[in-house]
């Protein structure tokens, strides 16, 4: 099993709905996100390119949240989802620091919280929050290990691109382009 | 008579003693003796884990589930897989609509203008008082000016039952802000061509199109549940999409062609693409010879609107028109030329839509899959009531014989309606307002603020403590969505359904539904004969039953799908088809313009350009707000709080603009924006214009999160551009320059 998630920025028009879904689903406070939208533009008026997409934690297969955590509440879960034990959580932001995608915030309850893949909806058949409610139907949300999962079959078909490569982390949110 | 002005009342020092009061609320609502059941005792079936609702951030009106957590409070709600509008998957406003349940600074109890010590001010009432207040102040306005000087503004679901209320009463004045301010021209416009209007959700067959025509209409940031998520398909089947717009849209940057025309020159390019398709016959030629009337007419008025033409008007190459014009004809008849939704822009809106439908005409799209579809729908039986009185005077005597042609009433021309002028021997004297914030939604706020002077009565009936309730005599605090029944939706779309919305908890502090306010008053206003139901549920389950299903059904499943009766969504080839239109044909002459003294077919005419150092104002939609309804909402100000101006970076330069910076907007008439508004450096707006996102600039400070922040385009716009035709009132043609400090108002 390893789980990963796709978006789809020809699809992707940046209504942050992911966002307060997420918030809803997971009891985020208002003034964080577990997940949020990017908007980047390219060129001079009249020849110009936006590229929309949404973005949360990569759950990297080298993450260095997981190594740099010296309590061992950040870990690798099932399926290569990437979490945080709370009741271990020291609240030292080590991770955070180390995050290259600035994915994790300190909950006002004073862990640290981040995305989960939604692993509560997925372990009962259901697609992570975000991935269900996208108008746009711009999120993809499967197994690679999966030759046949609708994940690996856009990653054949499909142009992506992953973010920060050069970070070295094996992320695992696909950028369809 | 000598009348003490209006002064525009903050809700503020009672608002704050709202949160120790419970007790009193509870005596409060229990002193309502004789009323009908109240809202609050509806029985919330505690076995649903899930109950149905219809949404209320938008007029798209998505059905879904409100979802409960362990402690039986709100949680979330989404999609209900049944519903065509939605197909499941809410837009951000409809999964955050949980916020205007939660924002605390809803209005809370009935609220009743009075005087102390010099100044104006709120009293909270008991409801009994705010229903024999209005009752008393109505049964005046009705004996000195007659019933007919009274008049109800409404924008969503409860406007039917203070409708029914209204006209009993015996007034006809009834107008929504939704059609001379948004999307008036358009239906005008396409009954005169096809005798049909493209409604809501309109009829356009997005997921089948190949190839898609937006002109300023930028779905994916309006938030058009179903279009947008049929763009994203339309996407992912490789359609075209051709996006005419001066800025950069995100529409624009998912399209193959985007055409960043100089505003205000749509027409222009609308004709040569007209000239394109017939010059070079690339037109559907069997659909126009079978349905179609005036195609020489046509042929003879275009002749000179070449590409060449347009392009000294709209920028626009010639050749890119051509290529464009191609593209169309290729895809067609699975062409759509959108008609957009907000197109009350220069004051010849009906003549630009015009155009639009006579190109999707002339590409056979009308009626065909992946162009128009032919919309379906439900009538939900309503109970017979007695006849509504006739009124003898209506808003549109004030009109002095224009605007004939609009189907539905102007809220602008009711505010003109309550004006006294020397020609209007009679003037609105009261005002119900129900769900719609005047102050933010009609252009020429001085006109709506003089007619609001000429008031007896004006009662507010909204969530929210908006602009418009400071101006009111009454504010009734009615409760959201999430704690209502309300009528059956019965919305237009491929299929024909229905959806129920029921309450998924009790009403917050004092407030209440529409039906229970409007049934409550007709007993106070001696109109019950109009109001035959005990209680709301009653009302729906008869309703519903007469449909084949009841109330107790409708709470399980939220929505009802039928079967269309025939197999008519589309033409079938070479079908015959009677339209309504005077000549029984689709009118690319329209009889009807002619008759009325208009263009038969569209011309185009040059508008004002800004002055120098000023710049066209465009406005816009964010995908996460409506309107001004959900500025304060908790969760969606936390996706976006403020409005930004967007200025090309060639202005910046000009102006020694930084990006974040904060500056005053100055409109063309010296109106001054109340707050600053933050820059946003950008090549994706045309130099010549800027553009904010609307619904932003609250004045009213118990608005805690909306208050100050950004600016109000509608402040800006004092000049309106009215539609000969239909009396649409045209607000693109204001100009603003920067200022640095807020300084005098002139």
């Amino acid at each position: 099993m390893r789980y990963a998630m796709a978006v789809d920025s020809k699809k992707c028009v940046g209504c942050s709905d992911c966002v307060v879904a997420c918030q809803t689903e997971n009891n985020v406070p208002i003034g964080f996100a577990r997940d949020w939208v990017r908007e980047i533009n390219h060129g001079i008026y009249p020849e110009l390119h936006t590229e929309l997409r949404s973005e949360r934690c990569n759950h990297c297969d080298n993450a260095p949240c997981v190594r740099s955590c010296p309590t061992g509440a950040s870990h690798y879960a099932e399926g290569g989802i990437v979490k945080v034990t709370k009741e271990k959580c020291i609240g030292c932001s080590a991770c955070i620091i180390s995050c290259p995608y600035d994915a994790r915030y300190i909950h006002p309850q004073g862990y640290v919280d981040k995305c989960t893949f939604c692993d509560h909806r997925v372990k009962d058949g259901e697609d992570p929050a975000c991935v269900a409610v996208c108008p746009t139907k711009c999120l993809y949300f499967g197994d690679l290990d999966d030759p046949n999962s609708e994940m690996s079959t856009l990653l054949r078909v499909r142009k992506y691109k992953t973010l920060i490569p050069e970070a070295g982390t094996d992320p695992q949110l696909y950028i369809l382009v | 008579m000598v009348k003490s002005r209006r002064d525009f009342i903050k809700i503020s020092a009672l608002s704050s003693a709202g949160l120790f009061v419970g007790n009193q609320v509870v005596k409060a609502t229990s002193s309502v003796a004789n009323s009908p059941k109240q809202d609050s005792d509806y029985k919330l079936p505690s076995e649903l884990k899930r109950t149905p609702t219809y949404c209320e951030v938008c007029f798209w009106k998505c059905a879904g589930w409100v979802h409960k957590d362990e402690d039986g409070q709100i949680k979330k709600i989404t999609g209900n897989d049944l519903d065509l509008n939605s197909n499941g998957r809410f837009c951000p406003r409809g999964t955050g609509g949980v916020g205007m349940y939660y924002d605390e600074d809803r209005l809370k109890y009935p609220l009743i203008r009075t005087e102390e010590r010099g100044k104006q001010t709120f009293r909270r009432a008991s409801w009994d008082e705010a229903f024999q207040y209005i009752a008393d102040k109505m049964a005046k306005i009705k004996e000195e000016h007659g019933p007919e000087a009274t008049a109800l503004f409404t924008h969503g679901s409860g406007g039917k039952y203070f409708t029914n209320l209204i006209k009993g009463f015996g007034s006809a004045n009834i107008a929504a802000p939704s059609y001379a301010q948004c999307r008036g021209p358009r239906e005008v416009a396409f009954i005169a061509t096809f005798g049909q209007g493209v409604n809501s959700p309109e009829n356009t067959d997005i997921r089948d199109t190949r190839c898609l025509v937006l002109i300023g209409s930028h779905i994916g940031e309006n938030m058009h549940n179903g279009h947008v998520q049929e763009m994203s398909d339309a996407i992912d089947k490789g359609a075209t999409i051709i996006t005419v717009d001066p800025r950069f849209s995100t529409a624009a940057s998912k399209s193959k062609y985007w055409l960043p025309i100089k505003p205000a020159t749509d027409i222009a390019l609308l004709l040569a693409w007209i000239h394109v398709i017939i010059n070079e016959e690339l037109y559907d030629k069997k659909y126009i010879e079978q349905y179609a009337y005036g195609f020489d007419q046509l042929k003879a008025h275009v002749q000179n609107m070449t590409p060449e033409w347009a392009y000294g008007i709209t920028t626009i190459k010639p050749d890119v028109i051509r290529e464009t014009a191609r593209e169309m004809a290729k895809a067609a008849p699975a062409t759509i030329v959108h008609p957009g939704r907000h197109v009350t822009w220069y004051g010849d809106d009906t003549q630009r839509l015009r155009a639009v439908a006579i190109l999707n005409a002339l590409l056979g799209s009308w009626g065909r899959r992946g162009g128009f579809y032919m919309p379906d729908k439900v009538s939900v039986p309503h109970a017979k009531l007695p006849p509504f009185p006739k009124p003898e005077f209506t808003w549109r005597d004030a009109m002095g014989g224009k605007y004939q042609l609009a189907d539905l009433a102007l809220a602008n021309g009711m505010c003109d309606a309550t004006i006294p002028t020397s020609a209007m021997s009679r003037s609105i004297k009261g005002w119900i307002v129900n769900g719609t914030n005047l102050i933010e939604t009609l252009p020429d706020r001085k006109k709506t603020l003089a007619a609001i002077q000429n008031l007896d009565l004006l009662v507010v009936v909204d969530t929210m403590p908006m602009e418009i309730t400071g101006w009111a005599d009454v504010v009734l605090p009615e409760c959201t969505y999430l704690e209502r029944y309300d009528s059956i939706r019965d919305s237009q779309h491929r299929e024909p359904t229905i959806a129920l919305r029921m309450p998924a908890a009790k009403p917050k502090y004092e407030s209440r539904s529409a039906w229970w306010m409007a049934k409550n008053l007709s007993k106070y206003m001696g109109l019950e004969q109009y109001f035959p139901f005990d209680s709301i549920e009653e009302e729906l389950d008869h309703e519903l039953k007469q449909m084949g299903t009841s109330l107790a059904e409708m709470q399980q499943v939220g929505v009802k799908k039928w079967k269309r009766a025939y197999d008519d969504i589309y033409y079938k080839d070479g079908e015959s088809v009677e339209f309504p239109t005077n000549t029984g044909k689709i009118e690319l002459y329209s009889t009807s313009l002619a008759e009325g003294g208009f263009d038969p077919m569209p011309t185009y005419t040059a508008h004002p350009e800004p002055p120098q150092g000023y710049y066209r104002l465009i406005y816009g939609r964010a995908p996460m707000h409506t309107f001004t309804r959900t500025a304060n909402n908790p969760n969606l100000t936390d996706l976006m709080s403020e409005n930004a101006v967007w200025v090309n970076p060639k202005v910046a330069r000009e102006w020694d603009l930084k990006n974040g910076q904060e500056v005053y907007l100055q409109n063309q008439d010296n109106v001054v924006s109340s707050f600053p508004v933050k820059i946003r450096v950008t090549e994706r707006i045309r130099w010549d214009s800027v553009y904010i996102v609307h619904g932003f600039g609250h004045a009213n400070k118990q608005l805690s999160r909306a208050y100050g922040r950004g600016a109000s385009d509608a402040e800006l716009i004092t000049n309106v551009m009215v539609d000969p035709i239909m009396g649409g009132t045209g607000m693109r043609g204001n100009f603003v320059t920067f200022r640095f400090t807020k300084g005098e108002e002139a």
